[in-house]
């Protein structure tokens, strides 16, 4: 069986900086990957690959057994959609939700927009209410959750997250979680998280791989976080100054 | 009044028309706050009112002679006096309105879209296409606009059509420039990405997501420079290559009081007055308009 | 221990379309020679609480305190140009992101000794000692290269730490630290908040530390204020974060994932109750 995110060999260059070097992933159906690192790691820079964003990359990459280049950029959207950091910015601001929700219907041709629009908001937790507001309106929660109603407008399998959560409230932090996790068991999503908070993907994912100065240090499974069992030293590294949020807390109580 | 009110403020509008007519109130609310702007939109609104009644309102014809009462000062027959031809000067400041009205509307219906489009399109994809149109959108900017107009309308012939387009010419570059400003702020932006993620194609991206995000900044930019415009086209009246004779444009009307201008002030004076008083609403409306649309001022509301 | 700074019953209110809305009702805490953490999430008034301290709220947002003194000083009877004397001088604020906070056209050691000269007059020879001796405080090893670097031209942690040294420079009595490192990289994030920390010991100050991120606040400071919907909720000794009685703290601690999450679900806030996030 194809996978649902096949990287092979990726190397992304901006001007003369090597910020993705002979990165190589592979991501299986149903599966939720998080690539994890600091800023400038070029964690960001391999899902702005994969959807386009980046014009000069060399590698192979392939989504659902298909070459990226055989792809157009309409079947692209309904195979692969992202989620992007910033609530604030990645909603046009004189669109209100309904706009904004039914513009991927509107421009694959779908009929039958109100029930669909209503239907998702309520899926993903979003009273329909909401529906004529415009997005300064809402809250950054609500916002992120709209975000990730139009990702999902269209069905797609493969969802990208990129730091969906590190704009949020901690308590807004935890409904977006909870919310990530119910989508994916309800409709068989497969997720790739970008984050550099490692309790995040100790919630939400199955595997995650380490990035360093664009180079893929370490792969491995979730559990690696509960023992801090890592191989590469700045995993390691990583790891540590990440224990904290929550953790110490336990220790002391 | 009070249910009214509530169903354009509730935070939760039911349906498209109630979240439109909402932002609309929350505009006008804000417009309404500002004594300056207000009386921009009377006197733009007076002169919308004018040139609809013109022929009502003025007590005179405006093109009838009467040349035995050739240059009266102003008087209770004659409010504003009478020009070389014994022409009621009021009556043709009335109708002037709408020769005004006609030409601003044109110039702005012929120009802004065209910058708009000229400037998003630009913006939206850079590299060589930008560079191309904004090398083309320089020239234009370069050469002063009353010039250029000079210069279109001698090409053209004279007349208040082929004015219009002159003035039309010439004013778009500065459209253009704002557009392309616009977009690129915005242009790499992520709800952009978001659409082009859908599946949107570049038409659909520019036209249904950037252009109304530039619309504002145009708007306001086109109700300044309608002083400008009005000043243009008298400045064409003036030199004989707008509106002909016995159109009552104003500028027109400026150049032919000039030889009586020592003896019989008020025939070159009035179509003056009413020059600066429109552009001086413009200017004001402009100024307000900028104050409630502004992207910028309205983020934090 | 002797109150430095003595703040009673503030309330802040901003005009909303239906009547002004009080964001910040009645907070009241007095500060000595100690850390203090003020935690909320957004909205919860814990901002408008810092720079109300400072007087830097403008019009329309209204301010309204019954006591706000400092050091025996009635804060809010002081004119602008005396609070201009007591802003910098003797309490300074760090804010969230060195990118804005820092002029993008002017070299990084002349805005700290603009910070220096505006408040001491001292000679130009001494002022560049100066500057020299703090960055090399705020372990940045090579201090003469970075005193003509631009802003942009350094890193968002070496960002903060010059901020810090223009923040400290002056030597303030209290430093008020907004949401510090929240633009910083994990690895950073400690090295700036452990640097905040030694100088505040090393010269004896006190430092409010504002932040949405509690687990932080109880590392760094000795008592925690928590915030919501503008009202100070429960006051907490550092060290015992578990003990935290009140529900909104208790969801607060619960709802952050940890690293060895094995819940299925994270517990949420009821909000029915609230005005929505």
């Amino acid at each position: 069986m194809s996978a649902a995110l096949d990287i092979r060999s990726l190397s992304v260059r901006y001007g003369r900086t090597d910020v993705v070097r002979d990165v190589s992933i592979r991501v299986a159906r149903g599966e939720s990957y998080a690539l994890v690192g600091e800023s400038g790691s070029g964690k960001s820079t391999i899902l702005r690959a994969v959807v386009g964003m980046v014009p000069d990359w060399r590698g192979e990459i392939e989504v659902d057994g298909a070459p990226r280049s055989a792809l157009g950029q309409g079947a692209f959207a309904q195979h692969c959609q992202m989620v992007f950091q910033d609530p604030y910015a990645s909603l046009h601001p004189r669109r209100t939700v309904d706009a904004t929700l039914s513009e991927p219907l509107r421009i694959h041709g779908i009929g039958n927009r109100d029930a669909q629009v209503i239907e998702m908001m309520r899926s993903v937790g979003l009273d329909p209410r909401y529906r004529f507001r415009f997005p300064h309106q809402l809250s950054g929660g609500q916002r992120q959750r709209v975000a990730i109603a139009r990702a999902l407008m269209l069905d797609p399998k493969l969802l990208l997250l990129d730091e969906p959560t590190s704009a949020l409230d901690v308590s807004v932090q935890a409904e977006i979680l909870n919310l990530l996790v119910r989508l994916r068991a309800e409709r068989g999503l497969t997720y790739v998280l970008v984050t550099h908070a490692l309790p995040v993907v100790s919630f939400l994912c199955d595997r995650l791989g380490v990035l360093h100065k664009g180079q893929l240090v370490e792969e491995t499974g979730v559990a690696a976080l509960h023992d801090g069992a890592f191989r590469a030293p700045y995993a390691r590294e990583l790891y540590q100054a990440s224990l904290g949020a929550g953790d110490r807390v336990r220790d002391a109580g | 009044m009070g249910a009214v009110r509530d169903w354009l403020t509730d935070d939760a509008p039911a349906s498209r028309l109630q979240a439109q007519a909402g932002r609309a109130w929350s505009i006008a609310r804000a417009f309404g706050r500002n004594p300056l702007a207000m009386l921009g939109a009377v006197i733009i609104g007076a002169l919308i009112v004018v040139a609809i009644f013109a022929p009502w309102l003025s007590p005179h014809s405006p093109v009838g002679q009467d040349l035995g009462s050739r240059l009266l000062p102003p008087s209770a027959e004659h409010w504003l006096g009478t020009d070389e031809l014994g022409r009621d000067i009021l009556s043709r400041i009335l109708h002037g309105a709408r020769i005004t009205l006609l030409i601003v509307v044109m110039v702005a219906l012929i120009s802004a879209p065209l910058g708009l489009i000229i400037g998003a399109v630009a913006g939206y994809f850079g590299g060589w296409v930008d560079r191309v149109l904004m090398a083309l959108t320089d020239v234009f900017l370069s050469l002063p606009k009353l010039i250029m107009a000079l210069a279109f309308v001698a090409a053209l012939g004279a007349g208040l059509q082929n004015a219009i387009i002159a003035i039309a010419v010439t004013a778009w570059p500065a459209y253009a420039r704002i557009a392309r400003a616009e977009t690129l702020t915005f242009r790499n932006s992520e709800f952009i990405a978001a659409v082009r993620l859908q599946g949107a194609s570049h038409l659909r991206v520019i036209v249904v997501h950037v252009i109304p995000l530039c619309m504002s900044s145009t708007i306001i930019r086109v109700t300044l420079d309608m002083a400008g415009i009005i000043l243009t086209a008298a400045g064409l009246g003036f030199l004989g290559l707008g509106a002909q004779p016995p159109l009552p444009e104003w500028g027109a009307m400026i150049s032919r009081g000039r030889s009586f201008i020592l003896d019989q002030w008020w025939v070159a004076t009035m179509p003056g007055f009413a020059i600066i008083i429109v552009s001086l609403g413009f200017c004001f409306l402009g100024d307000g308009l900028r104050d409630v649309l502004d992207p910028k001022q309205r983020e934090g509301r | 221990m002797t109150a430095l700074l003595e703040l009673d019953n503030l309330r802040v209110s901003f005009p909303g379309p239906r009547g002004r809305v009080e964001v910040v009702r009645g907070v009241s805490f007095t500060l000595g020679r100690e850390r203090l953490g003020i935690v909320g999430e957004s909205g919860s008034g814990k901002s408008l609480t810092g720079r109300s301290i400072l007087r830097l709220l403008r019009p329309p947002a209204r301010v309204e305190v019954d006591a706000l003194r400092f050091d025996g000083q009635d804060l809010m009877a002081l004119s602008d140009r005396q609070m201009r004397r007591v802003r910098g001088a003797r309490i300074s604020m760090v804010m969230q992101d060195p990118r804005y906070s820092l002029n993008p056209v002017i070299t990084v050691g002349d805005q700290i000794a603009e910070a220096l000269r505006v408040h001491e007059r001292i000679p130009r020879r001494a002022v560049q000692a100066r500057v020299r001796e703090m960055l090399e405080k705020v372990r940045i090893h090579d201090p003469e290269r970075v005193m003509r670097l631009y802003p942009h031209e350094v890193s968002g942690g070496m960002g903060q730490r010059v901020m810090i040294a223009m923040m400290l420079i002056p030597q303030p009595d209290i430093l008020i630290a907004d949401e510090p490192t929240s633009a910083l990289d994990v690895s950073v994030q400690a090295q700036v908040l452990d640097l905040i920390e030694e100088m505040i010991a090393e010269n004896g100050m006190g430092l409010i530390l504002i932040s949405h991120d509690l687990d932080l606040v109880a590392r760094y400071c000795d008592r925690v204020l928590v915030m919501n919907q503008g009202e100070v909720v429960e006051e907490l000794q550092a060290g015992a974060l578990h003990a935290a009685r009140h529900p909104y703290t208790r969801a607060l601690l619960d709802s952050v994932p940890r690293m060895d999450e094995t819940r299925e679900v994270l517990p949420v806030m009821d909000r029915s109750a609230g005005a929505g996030t």
